[in-house]
């Protein structure tokens, strides 16, 4: 049966279209129960059961649940619990809930695919008996009411025909869940079941605290103007036009790290983001909300505040007031464009890991949530288990905001454990860093070869065997995951041949595979100080793919002739087997090239490398390689409990350099191959040059200190940052380099398809063109730059995606996501550590100030790489030391001592855990001594520290997100080899 | 949107390997020799077809051993959501109209007409997908109206590829914008042979074979359509093939 759906489409000129679809109504679509014998569904597809239970007081018979659109989009969490089964969602639902949003679409599906949840798929609009026109005046929202009523009656109509083994005569029942009031009354009055999911929920007698679970969309109270806390916002329409005419902006909107009434919208219109500010400016959007902003006039255009303010548990409203008018303070200089928020065009609401605020009425229902992440506001949630989630990490879900309301109000979604454990802690980064984490599955297991693996000859006959030479792998200590080995031999015409060997893990993980899918959506492997989250399965990265000593593996060889002068004669690529004849640490190789009495072939191979790399690194930098610094430390972990014992920035030998720069040799010469043979689908990685504006506060910093920091190409930053050293502070230049660091782009990978030629380049490096080959397991970019390469050389066959632009630039999106997920997991778990090192501890230590603000110093630790805010001027409290804030040449002055940015300053640092919910590192001057502030130094008097505690009451809030501030540090990796290596080294020592 | 639900239906409803519904008449027009009319889903298209009849225009033109045969492909104004004002003489109809005669002269006896012009014109009412297969069917229907010998139908269908793995046939006007590389395929379906094949984008090879496989399946279940309406005609034109009626 045919029929045709006509709907009026405007176009983007504005004109009115009438667009007319086929739309065909079919008779075999079944309704997937066991007990159906009229249906002739294949048996796996007969999902519900023919005899469903649930423990439920009110419908004690067997029946099947329909959803109404709304449950599925309000009560995801609800029906992720595996309480509910025998569900059947219609076409229509998942056609509104896609079109919604598209996160709960996916949750949905999740749910769909796990089979033992029995949630069968009824495509409703294309049966002939439940398709139902849209009638005249009728809404879409209406329409698809009564299709999803069509849809449930006709169950219960075809389901009366089967009775149940049971209950003889009635067959199975159908419920309607809906939260529409309206819809329920109408499912009543035609005959239906129908009932709210509360009501429904609370008479399940199984299903404990699943109530808690319910988001709380529908709290509506009628709103005055007087008792409403925020503006109201536009409606849809009224965005749509404002933005059409020019009078809105959209933007996305991203809130303050350091101020919880400050935030900026990024727009395509304007180049610098536009500021907004306060309560009502903010107007309940969240971060990463998309949003329209109304400009304010330029009179009221204000500048972002320098202060760090954080929302504390007053609830004062004075308080408030006056907390918005210490922001008002308009400085004239560094106005920007101001707006306020007037609408959300779309919300971006995720779940939210964090924390119960304590609670001082026992046995209430309601509790304010407190995310970890300080860029998202509290969340109003009710739970009747307090006592038992006040020590826990939990997440909870927003619901909605009402203008009522001064926080979102919110449901509980699930517990993580208990605050603190470093399990749960780490759990917690995992998931505020969106890392897949679980185990992998039984399917992409499947897919990895059979043990005992051996070689056989065929594999052989399709590679080199390059067993014989004395080929060695150099990697940090600890190392398991080994995917790079190097040879180099002295050629009979007096040049050198030198291979890369990396593992080919491509040969293992077949494109379209499970497997492969998995390790694309992983991306990388994220290294935590305690613990690796591999991309690919243990066998894999651990054993088969990883180029152990002495013994036989597959590699993907990348073999150069070069002359003593280190210019690349000629290049080949081939797979090989190859077997490695040490695999050493970083210090062993070192000792081996240093003890001139050793000269077997390994050591002779190394200093033929090292002194090759040597040259390499110097016409690199020549060529304008930057040479960047971040402090990055390593713990020494005890074996047993994994609790950090001690601290100790890492050391960089001649030999990670010496393998940093073969490992940028193969990936250039790799990245220069696959763009001949593929010019529109290669994988390269670029990294563009930073805007100018990028350096302002490199060049101020640098200008402060006499150091004129050239920034017009990336050659003239690295001789001037070379030039800047101060013989009084020898740590100025690195941090100076540091500060650079974060004026820097991020590198990403694209495909080469979709950008000119001259975008390719790679400033870090100064190199035309780049990409990653060299680390297959542990980065899935490089997987595709192998096959990509192992088709060049005809090693392999290609596969239609991997020939896309359009799917290659779709994966790299994720790649470069997930990379920078990694990246901050990584740094938060070092924060992590950097906490459980400090429990129980009160040090003195160096540290240097690295920006001034207006009512804090940034304070960098070179020993720990820890950067934290010392607050100068306390929110609460007694009297302090008064501080003179001066612009002008940013410092802060209080009495005869000033601060500027690089100076030098002893720190206390402690760990704040008065409050057991909320850890904070505590940063406290103790050099320069200025009266009523610094405090005592620890060795001095160290019985009277807590004490002195007390007295001070400095009320820094947590530090922990500070510690390291993602976003700020755009780090430029000095590629590969040196900032992998420092990954992995962070890696226990077991 | 995708192309291919997970419960196996496509956007209108269809599943993978269904046509779309195609009506057909043969003789809608008493002016030319031969004409017919054909639906395929929401594409709706007019052939007619003039001759054989002595070479129009410069005599030149004529060929010593067979016919000149004359295509032309329109779009109607009207035929697309939005007006189009041109609808003659575009690089795409051009295109289309060399395509066309491609096909046609595949299954012309054309050694029969020396010296002679056949005239086959065509024009889109409504554009939804397609196009192309809907004239080529169109054309047939028309020839055979016009009883001009051919060898055998030839047959046109479309094919996609959905998700990089599904196979789809004949593709609608929403599932060609939706992306996905496009085949088109003209076959003469009783011996088999391929008198058109043309590809919007690159297939990977490892998909070419399946797809077009499943094209030329189209192709076989449309010619049994077309046939069955040109026997259904002929038994309403009159009692030619009076053993057609036991059948």
């Amino acid at each position: 049966m045919l029929t045709s759906k006509t709907f009026l489409r405007k176009t983007k000129k504005g004109n009115i279209l009438k667009i007319v679809r086929e739309h065909y109504l079919r008779e075999d679509i079944w309704c997937g129960s066991k007990v159906c014998s009229e249906c002739c569904a294949k048996t796996d597809d007969q999902v519900l059961d023919e005899n469903p239970t649930i423990a439920c007081t009110k419908h004690n018979y067997g029946h099947y649940l329909v959803l109404d659109t709304n449950v599925v989009l309000d009560q995801i969490d609800v029906l992720e619990e595996d309480v509910l089964k025998n569900v059947i969602i219609l076409q229509t639902v998942i056609d509104e809930v896609k079109h919604r949003s598209s996160t709960i679409y996916k949750r949905l599906k999740d749910v769909i695919g796990d089979g033992r949840r029995k949630f069968y798929v009824f495509v409703n609009e294309h049966h002939q008996d439940t398709y139902i026109e849209r009638e005249q005046g009728e809404s879409i929202n209406d329409r698809n009411d009564r299709a999803i009523r069509t849809a449930a009656l006709w169950y219960q109509k075809h389901l009366k025909a089967f009775p149940t083994q049971k209950d003889k005569r009635k067959g199975i029942k159908v419920i309607l869940l809906t939260d529409d009031r309206k819809n329920r009354e109408e499912a009543i009055k035609s005959g239906l079941i129908a009932s709210s999911v509360e009501d429904y929920v609370e008479q399940l007698t199984d299903a404990k605290g699943i109530g808690d679970k319910l988001s709380k969309r529908n709290f509506t109270s009628d709103i005055s103007e007087k008792d409403a806390t925020y503006p109201s916002h536009l409606t849809p329409a009224q965005i749509h036009d404002g933005i059409k005419n020019g009078q809105l902006i959209q933007g996305s909107f991203q809130a303050s790290r350091e101020n919880y009434l400050e935030g900026q919208v990024n727009t395509e219109k304007f180049e610098k983001p536009i500021l907004v500010q306060g309560r009502a400016g903010l107007n309940r959007a969240i971060d990463g909300d998309t949003v329209a902003v109304e400009l304010l006039p330029e009179a009221e255009w204000t500048a972002p505040s320098d202060i760090v303010l954080q929302d504390d548990e007053t609830a004062d409203p004075e308080e408030l007031n006056e907390k918005e008018n210490l922001i008002k303070e308009v400085k004239v200089v560094e106005k920007r464009p101001t707006g306020k928020i007037v609408g959300i065009v779309r919300r971006k609401w995720r779940q939210y890991c964090g924390i119960l605020q304590a609670n001082p009425m026992v046995g209430s229902v309601r509790n304010i949530f407190v995310p970890a992440d300080r860029k998202i506001p509290k969340i109003r949630i009710e739970t009747r288990q307090y006592e038992l989630l006040v020590s826990q990490r939990i997440i909870v879900a927003i619901d909605s905001w009402p203008r009522t309301s001064r926080y979102p109000l919110g449901h509980f979604v699930r517990a993580l454990g208990k605050i603190g454990d470093k399990e749960t802690e780490n759990e917690v980064l995992l998931l505020e860093h969106d890392v897949p984490h679980s185990k992998f599955s039984d399917l992409v297991l499947s897919f990895l070869p059979k043990m005992p693996w051996i070689i056989t000859p065929e594999d052989l006959k399709q590679r080199v065997d390059l067993r014989g030479i004395d080929i060695c792998s150099v990697d940090p200590p600890g190392c398991t995951d080994i995917d790079d080995a190097l040879h180099c031999r002295p050629l009979e015409n007096g040049n050198y041949e030198v291979g890369v060997h990396i593992a080919d893990v491509s040969h293992f993980i077949r494109p379209g595979t499970a497997l492969d899918n998995e390790a694309a959506s992983r991306a990388t492997t994220v290294y935590l100080v305690d613990k690796r989250i591999d991309m690919v399965p243990e066998l894999l990265s651990s054993n088969l793919c990883s180029l152990r000593g002495n013994e036989e593996r597959f590699a993907f060889s990348c073999v150069w002739e070069i002359t003593k002068d280190a210019k690349i004669i000629h290049t080949k690529f081939h797979k090989s087997v190859i077997c490695s004849k040490a695999a050493m640490t970083y210090e062993e190789a070192q000792n081996i090239i240093d003890d001139k009495s050793q000269n077997h072939s390994i050591a002779v191979s190394l200093r033929g490398l090292n002194s090759l790399a040597k040259i390499l690194k110097r016409r690199r930098i020549e060529n304008g390689a930057l040479v960047l610094a971040s402090p990055e430390i390593r713990f020494q972990v005890d074996s047993e409990t994994h609790d950090p014992i001690d601290v100790e920035a890492k050391k960089m030998r001649e030999t990670n350099s010496m393998v940093e720069e073969f490992m940028l040799l193969a990936n250039i010469s790799v990245a220069e191959k696959i763009l001949q043979e593929f010019p529109e689908c290669a994988l390269l990685r670029r990294h563009p040059v930073p805007p100018l504006p990028n350096f302002d506060p490199l060049i101020k910093a640098g200008r402060n200190q006499g150091f004129e920091i050239d920034v017009s190409s990336g050659k003239a930053l690295a001789d001037s940052l070379d030039r800047a050293h101060k013989s009084d502070n020898p740590y100025f230049n690195t941090m100076l380099r540091i500060l650079a660091t974060r004026c820097m782009m991020q590198a990403v990978y694209f495909a080469s398809g979709m950008l000119q030629q001259e975008e390719f380049f790679h400033y870090g490096l100064a190199a035309p063109i780049y990409t990653h080959f060299t680390s297959p397991i542990r980065r899935y970019a490089d997987i595709i730059v192998h096959r990509l390469l192992a088709a060049c050389i005809g090693a392999d066959k290609t596969y239609g995606d991997l020939l896309n632009k359009q799917k290659t630039q779709e994966c790299c999106h994720n790649l470069n996501y997930r990379n920078r997920m990694a990246q901050y997991a990584g740094r938060a778990s070092v924060a992590l550590h950097t906490h459980l090192f400090f429990r129980n501890k009160i040090q003195d230590e160096e540290g240097y100030v690295l920006f001034v603000r207006k009512n804090a110093l940034q304070i960098l630790i070179p020993k720990y790489g820890l950067e934290g805010t010392l607050y100068l001027v306390p929110a609460t409290g007694q009297p302090t030391a008064n501080f003179v804030y001066n612009e002008e040449d940013q410092s802060q002055r209080c009495g005869n001592i000033v601060f500027h940015a690089f100076d030098p300053v002893t720190v206390q640092l402690s760990l704040d855990r008065s409050n057991v919910q909320h850890e904070k590192l505590v940063l406290k001057m103790v050099k320069p001594f200025i009266k009523d502030f610094s405090v005592p130094s620890v060795q001095a008097n160290t019985g009277d520290a807590v004490a002195s505690d007390d007295k001070m009451d400095l009320d820094v809030p947590q530090t922990l997100p500070e510690v390291e501030t993602p976003s700020k540090r755009k780090e430029s990796e000095t590629e590969t080899a040196q900032s992998k290596k420092s990954k992995k080294k962070k890696k226990s020592k077991n | 949107m995708d192309l291919i639900s997970d419960q196996g239906l496509r956007v209108d409803g269809r599943r993978a390997g269904e046509l779309r519904r195609i009506r057909c008449k043969l003789g809608v027009y008493d002016q030319p020799d031969g004409s017919a009319y054909l639906e395929q889903g929401h594409t709706k298209v007019l052939a007619a077809v003039y001759g054989p009849h002595q070479i129009r225009g410069s005599r030149t033109k004529a060929l010593q051993d067979s016919v000149v045969i004359n295509c032309q492909y329109s779009m109607a104004t009207f035929s697309t959501g939005e007006r189009k004002k041109r609808p003659r003489g575009d690089r795409r109809s051009t295109e289309m109209t060399m395509l066309l005669k491609q096909a046609v002269s595949a299954v012309i006896k054309a050694e029969l007409y020396p010296r002679s012009q056949i005239d086959v014109f065509l024009e889109v009412l409504q554009a939804d997908g397609g196009n192309y297969c809907a004239c080529v069917n169109a054309a047939t229907l028309a020839l055979i109206d016009a009883g001009i010998p051919l060898r055998e139908y030839v047959v046109a269908c479309t094919a996609s590829l959905a998700n990089g793995k599904v196979p789809l046939v004949d593709i609608s006007h929403l599932e060609e914008t939706m992306g996905g590389p496009n085949l088109t395929v003209a076959a003469l379906p009783l011996s088999g042979q391929i008198a058109v094949m043309e590809m919007s984008q690159r297939f990977h090879i490892d998909h070419l074979e399946e797809v077009t496989q499943l094209a030329l399946q189209g192709c076989r279940d449309i010619y049994k359509i077309l046939d069955k309406a040109v026997k259904e005609h002929l038994l309403e034109t009159g009692d030619f093939f009076p053993q057609l009626e036991s059948n």
